[in-house]
């Protein structure tokens, strides 16, 4: 598919979830990703502002076992996909993942995409000894790639094995998103078209809408309304971690 | 017992030919440093489930080692142990050299050490590596005038205080290394405090160990007596270190084993870890602990120097055994991300990660012994830190 058509695709989709924000099928019951619409944009010269938490529902009982759409998106979106030639796959870079449970003892079994949950209180922010690893005002964790120095304390850190590093010298970058050998990096909740004001990748391409995302803060976001009337899970809970990503269906 | 009169070791061929020796090793270690920086760490066994891999087995061993090392001059200045007090020079030289040795494996392996001057410009007062660069800086400094203060005559009336202040300063340094594993909450075989204390006993251990053969080989080298009164006293105090770490071992395991949440972990280290349960078993219990024990207390070998000095080896090689099981097993054991679930992905969740050490990173990590001996050397030629002698009628307060 070529750029401009997946240009136009976005547009279309985001222009369409424009129109139906706010679009319930009955009361209490919002449609997932058409109800999100309204991520407003932040002008460059504006600071992130903590009056915003960026946050996502995922329902794993809508997520499809063998589906992976999510993290080819993010992939092809942030030129992780397929940009490491000489790395094993077990050194290749994975910023989201397809994580595939089944309960020991009951055998009942979920499937959900695994990313940096974008914790209130990251372990990996803690640990890190240049401050690289940060958390934006608005609740997303990222790593200023120009201050890592590759210890990897943070990737021992995370109990999320959420972070992966770079093995290799990296060519054809997005330019939207600059990486490195040596440095340390995961999901950055497409920061840089939240920021333009959209929807991260992984949420615009699931086929199910398994994904919300919103202001956590904002009590009239979709994504705020829907945890206040679903039971939702934040993984490894008892951490204490309070995770900007929660799930519901485990 | 007499005055102790230090010298200076000789700069003859021996000198020159140990330099050269180290050297190599040391050139080994540049190359292998420079090849996995060029490359990438995609050279190295290294992956996203196993971050830190053997270099940083024998960083940690050096750096908890050096701290050790100072044990032999804290025991003579803080607790006024007058036997020790001629060997305390060369312990806290010896605790420098491997601070640097092991500091200098740690830097090498970094993604990005040509970035040293951020890590050094940008702290994150939380992060206990940011505690840690501060401790050990802090630490070479300390030790330094420590040195000062004995070695310079007019000083040496400083020397119990400034020595006090050094081993409460090894102390948290060492805390602070245990730490960097105890705090961590996301991994089973991590998360105790009691790693603090255990690598206390651990540097009191590996870094006599490591004394005493420094020791050893310095004196034959140089044709020194050594008498066995020294011997004696510190073989003994090694066995004491030794049988604490299998201590703290033995609690940390059972503590780890009366919690079921933990028995996953346990039965991966202790019976089916493979490689980790063999170093487990043979490295870290029978050769470096049970064995050594058995050599220092047994009277047959515990006299001989030959015997002392294979002990300490065994002691070295236990506690990289010990390192190595804990810091790669401790990775490639899955974490518990959904507890009370099958897990599978393509990142490797919920399953045994997979390390072999390659040469690079094996050379790179006994170029940290090296350099710390290149320093020892260089040291004690140009400082008068070894003293002329060590025979029992210098060092025996009971000898005739």
């Amino acid at each position: 598919m070529s750029e401009d058509t997946n240009l136009k695709r976005r547009e279309f989709i985001g222009n369409g979830a424009k129109l139906a924000a706010g679009l319930t099928i009955a009361p209490g019951v919002v449609v997932y990703g058409l109800s999100e619409a309204s991520v407003p944009d932040r002008p460059a010269e504006e600071p992130a502002s903590s009056e915003r938490r960026w946050g996502m529902l995922v329902d794993s009982n809508k997520c499809a076992t063998g589906c992976d759409k999510c993290v080819t998106a993010c992939g092809e979106e942030n030129g992780w996909d397929d940009s490491e030639p000489n790395s094993s796959p077990e050194q290749k870079a994975q910023w989201i993942r397809k994580v595939e449970l089944r309960h020991k003892g009951t055998g009942k079994s979920h499937s959900l995409p695994m990313m940096c949950q974008h914790c209130e209180n990251p372990p990996c922010v803690d640990v890190c000894p240049t401050n690289a690893s940060m958390k934006r005002a608005d609740g997303i964790v990222l790593v200023d790639r120009h201050r890592c120095i590759g210890c990897r304390y943070c990737m021992m850190a995370c109990p999320y094995k959420a972070r992966s590093f770079i093995h290799e010298t990296l060519t054809d970058q997005e330019p939207h998103m600059p990486r490195g050998k040596g440095t340390v990096e995961s999901c950055t909740m497409c920061v840089h078209r939240v920021d333009e004001g959209r929807e991260p990748a992984c949420v615009e391409e699931c086929p199910e809408q398994a994904i919300l995302f919103g202001d956590l803060n904002d009590p009239d976001s979709a994504i705020a309304q829907a945890l206040t009337r679903y039971d939702s899970t934040a993984v490894r809970e008892d951490l204490g971690l309070n995770p900007g990503v929660r799930y519901r269906g485990i | 017992m007499k005055k102790t009169l230090y010298t200076q070791i000789e700069g003859g061929k021996g000198f020159w030919a140990l330099l050269a020796g180290f050297g190599v090793v040391i050139l080994a270690g540049l190359a292998s440093m420079y090849y996995m920086e060029h490359n990438g760490h995609w050279v190295t066994g290294m992956n996203n489930s196993v971050v830190w891999g053997t270099p940083h087995v024998f960083a940690i061993f050096l750096i908890v080692a050096a701290s050790g090392a100072l044990n032999v001059a804290s025991i003579g200045s803080v607790f006024g142990k007058k036997m020790y007090k001629p060997l305390a020079p060369l312990s806290g030289i010896l605790a420098v050299a491997l601070l640097v040795g092991g500091l200098a494996v740690l830097v090498l392996d970094l993604g990005r050490p040509d970035r040293l001057i951020v890590a050094m410009t940008n702290y994150n007062f939380k992060s206990i590596f940011a505690w840690n660069i501060i401790l050990y800086t802090g630490f070479m400094a300390i030790v330094a005038i420590y040195l000062w203060m004995m070695l310079e005559k007019r000083f040496n009336k400083y020397s119990t205080s400034v020595g006090t202040f050094a081993f409460v300063w090894r102390l948290l340094l060492t805390t602070g290394t245990g730490s960097i594993f105890g705090f961590l909450v996301a991994r089973e075989a991590y998360d105790a405090a009691l790693m603090a204390p255990m690598f206390v006993v651990m540097s009191f251990s590996f870094g006599l160990a490591i004394f005493m053969l420094v020791l050893f080989a310095s004196y034959r080298m140089t044709g020194r007596p050594l008498g066995d009164y020294v011997v004696r006293r510190l073989k003994n105090l090694l066995g004491v270190f030794v049988a604490g770490v299998l201590y703290f071992v033995l609690v940390y395991h059972l503590a780890n084993l009366y919690a079921t949440e933990h028995h996953g972990v346990e039965s991966f280290i202790l019976t089916s870890g493979g490689i980790y349960t063999m170093l487990f078993w043979v490295g870290q219990i029978l050769l470096g602990s049970l064995v050594p024990l058995a050599i220092l207390y047994n009277p047959a070998t515990g006299n001989s120097r030959g015997w002392i000095s294979i002990a300490s080896v065994l002691v070295i090689f236990g506690g990289l055994s010990q390192l190595y099981v804990l810091l790669i097993g401790g990775q490639a054991y899955p974490m518990k991300t959904f507890p009370g679930y099958e897990v599978t992905s393509s990142f490797g969740d919920g399953m045994i990660a997979s390390y072999s050490p390659t040469l690079p990173e094996v050379l790179l990590g006994i170029s940290g012994f090296a350099i710390a001996l290149v320093a020892v050397t260089i040291a004690v030629r140009h400082l008068r830190a070894l003293p002329a002698s060590l025979a029992d009628g210098e060092t025996d307060p009971h000898a005739a």
